[in-house]
């Protein structure tokens, strides 16, 4: 139950990809049959990817992965502005994939406004209005938190850019696949999304680059990708992830049967005494739960599940190689201790009543072996 | 980090030697900080100069919990000179060594151990 880290590969797109990696070997810029054979896959997959998120083919840019797509958009998009003004609006919950860029334009000049959430971690529109500048030349919000699911009204951020004709990104790694995505709907001008999160391989992400935006580009060669990625294409993983975006289009339903499954679990695991639920009660990804149980730790937690067959994450520090708590749980205004006593469970299309029920008659026991042992318990 | 624990550290985490108070401890060594995400209280029961009963209560990750547990089985039976001889290696060692991020904020056992040992002192007066 671990969805939101990543997917297996459905066997659909495996088969997809499987020729491309032997027989339809070719370079897609080479001129001869194989050659061709490759590029009309990749511009079949971009048609495809374009169609999940309602945008057009030519606006589909194919990266490396999702964090490279977010790098792209916004290093990309404030190099680009540079002479118009030095300032970002992020939130304070963003993927380190958004934050960590961020943190590194400080050190290269801009200014960053990270933007505070509510305590179910919802940004306020209002607050990107009072912090817009004429300096401002991106903002970046994400569609949906990794950690504690929920999903930002990016609508109306959207329409605040717009009529203030400022650039908006926003990452949709985690709703890419699980949420109906209209690009014009949502109003946004740059959108990055992963394969490896909908069924599709690891490996390959896509940034949605709205006509007539313009960037700089990050890496520069051959110019491939309209010149904005250099690269000769992956060409198997684009055609995954081609794949990967028909499957999910077409299961979007199925996502309906997943927030069932989900609002099960939660329901059973907070029947644990001293239990809280992370994050939005409804505005929430379909698949994601985020509890927090008192007086115990999360890894402990973590490898009790997984000892059980269960796969899960924490927002612990004790389980990130920074040692920090999770910057998410801190934003929406946990105690660092309470932090540390989070447990991440993301569910996907595979999973059933049997796994919610079975995660939910063993969570109750994992966590009072831990409350035993635990000094802070009463 | 989960990645990086040993057999060891996985059995004593899963089993947990001597988990509990001691009501009439001899001296309790309180270390770590739940702000940090790791506490440890270890309890010492002394005769004859020798740890009797040693036992542990700990908020933490596996790491914190699998050195807890090892501790109570190092020092049980031992001597105070030789219990106050026992180190974070080697708790790290009998454990067939922990993750490096894991060694300063999650081997904390010895130091309990250590710091109930001292409770004891003060208490009964000696040294």
């Amino acid at each position: 139950m671990d969805h939101s880290a990543t997917t297996a590969v459905d066997p659909e797109v495996t088969e997809a990809m499987l020729p491309y990696f032997s027989e339809r070997f070719g370079n897609p810029s080479s001129l001869y049959t194989i050659g061709r054979q490759s590029r009309r896959a990749i511009e079949e997959a971009r048609q495809k990817v374009a169609d999940l998120i309602g945008a057009k083919k030519e606006e589909i840019i194919f990266t490396g992965s999702g964090t490279e797509s977010d790098n792209l958009a916004i290093k990309g998009t404030v190099y680009k502005n540079r002479k118009k003004g030095d300032h970002i609006i992020t939130s304070s919950i963003e993927h380190h994939a958004v934050l960590n860029t961020c943190k590194y334009l400080e050190t290269q000049g801009f200014r960053v406004t990270y933007l505070p959430v509510n305590k179910d971690g919802l940004v306020n529109p209002d607050d990107v209005e009072n912090a817009i500048t004429p300096q401002t030349i991106l903002i970046s919000i994400m569609h949906a938190n990794n950690e504690i699911g929920t999903i930002q009204p990016i609508e109306e951020i959207g329409k605040l850019a717009k009529e203030k004709d400022i650039p908006f990104h926003t990452d949709a790694v985690q709703t890419g696949g699980k949420l109906p995505i209209n690009v014009d709907a949502i109003g946004v001008d740059l959108l990055s999304i992963s394969a490896h999160k909908m069924y599709g391989p690891k490996g390959v992400g896509v940034l949605y680059m709205r006509k007539g935006v313009r960037i700089e580009p990050l890496i520069h060669g051959g110019g491939h990708e309209r010149g904005i990625r250099s690269s000769t294409e992956n060409v198997p993983g684009i055609v995954g992830f081609g794949k990967a975006a028909e499957l999910a289009k077409k299961r979007l339903p199925e996502e309906a049967g997943v927030v069932k499954l989900r609002d099960s679990l939660i329901r059973g695991v907070l029947e644990i005494d001293d239990s809280y639920l992370n994050g939005h009660p409804t505005k929430r990804l379909p698949n994601n739960a985020n509890f927090r149980f008192s007086y115990i730790e999360g890894e402990s937690m973590v490898l009790n599940l997984d000892m059980r067959g269960v796969a899960a994450s924490t927002g612990s520090a004790c389980s990130s190689t920074s040692l920090e708590p999770s910057h998410v749980l801190l934003a929406i205004g946990l105690r660092p201790e309470e932090a540390h006593g989070s447990l991440r469970l993301t569910l996907g299309l595979d999973n059933t009543q049997e796994d919610v029920d079975y995660v939910v008659s063993i969570l109750p026991e994992i966590v009072n072996k831990l409350r035993m042992m635990s000094p802070l318990a009463r | 980090m989960t990645d990086g624990y040993s057999e060891k550290v996985m059995e004593h985490f899963a089993n947990p030697r001597n988990v509990g108070e001691i009501n009439d401890a001899d001296g309790i060594g309180k270390v770590g900080n739940p702000v940090c995400g790791d506490l440890m209280w270890i309890y010492i029961k002394v005769k004859d100069n020798r740890l009797e009963d040693v036992k542990f209560k700990t908020f933490g990750c596996g790491a914190a919990i699998a050195t807890s547990s090892m501790i109570t089985e190092m020092a049980k039976g031992k001597t105070i000179e030789e219990a106050l001889k026992i180190t974070r290696s080697d708790v790290a060692e009998a454990l067939d060594g922990l993750p490096s991020v894991k060694m300063h904020c999650s081997n904390l056992a010895a130091d309990g151990l250590h710091a109930a040992i001292k409770d004891y002192f003060e208490k009964s007066g000696k040294k």
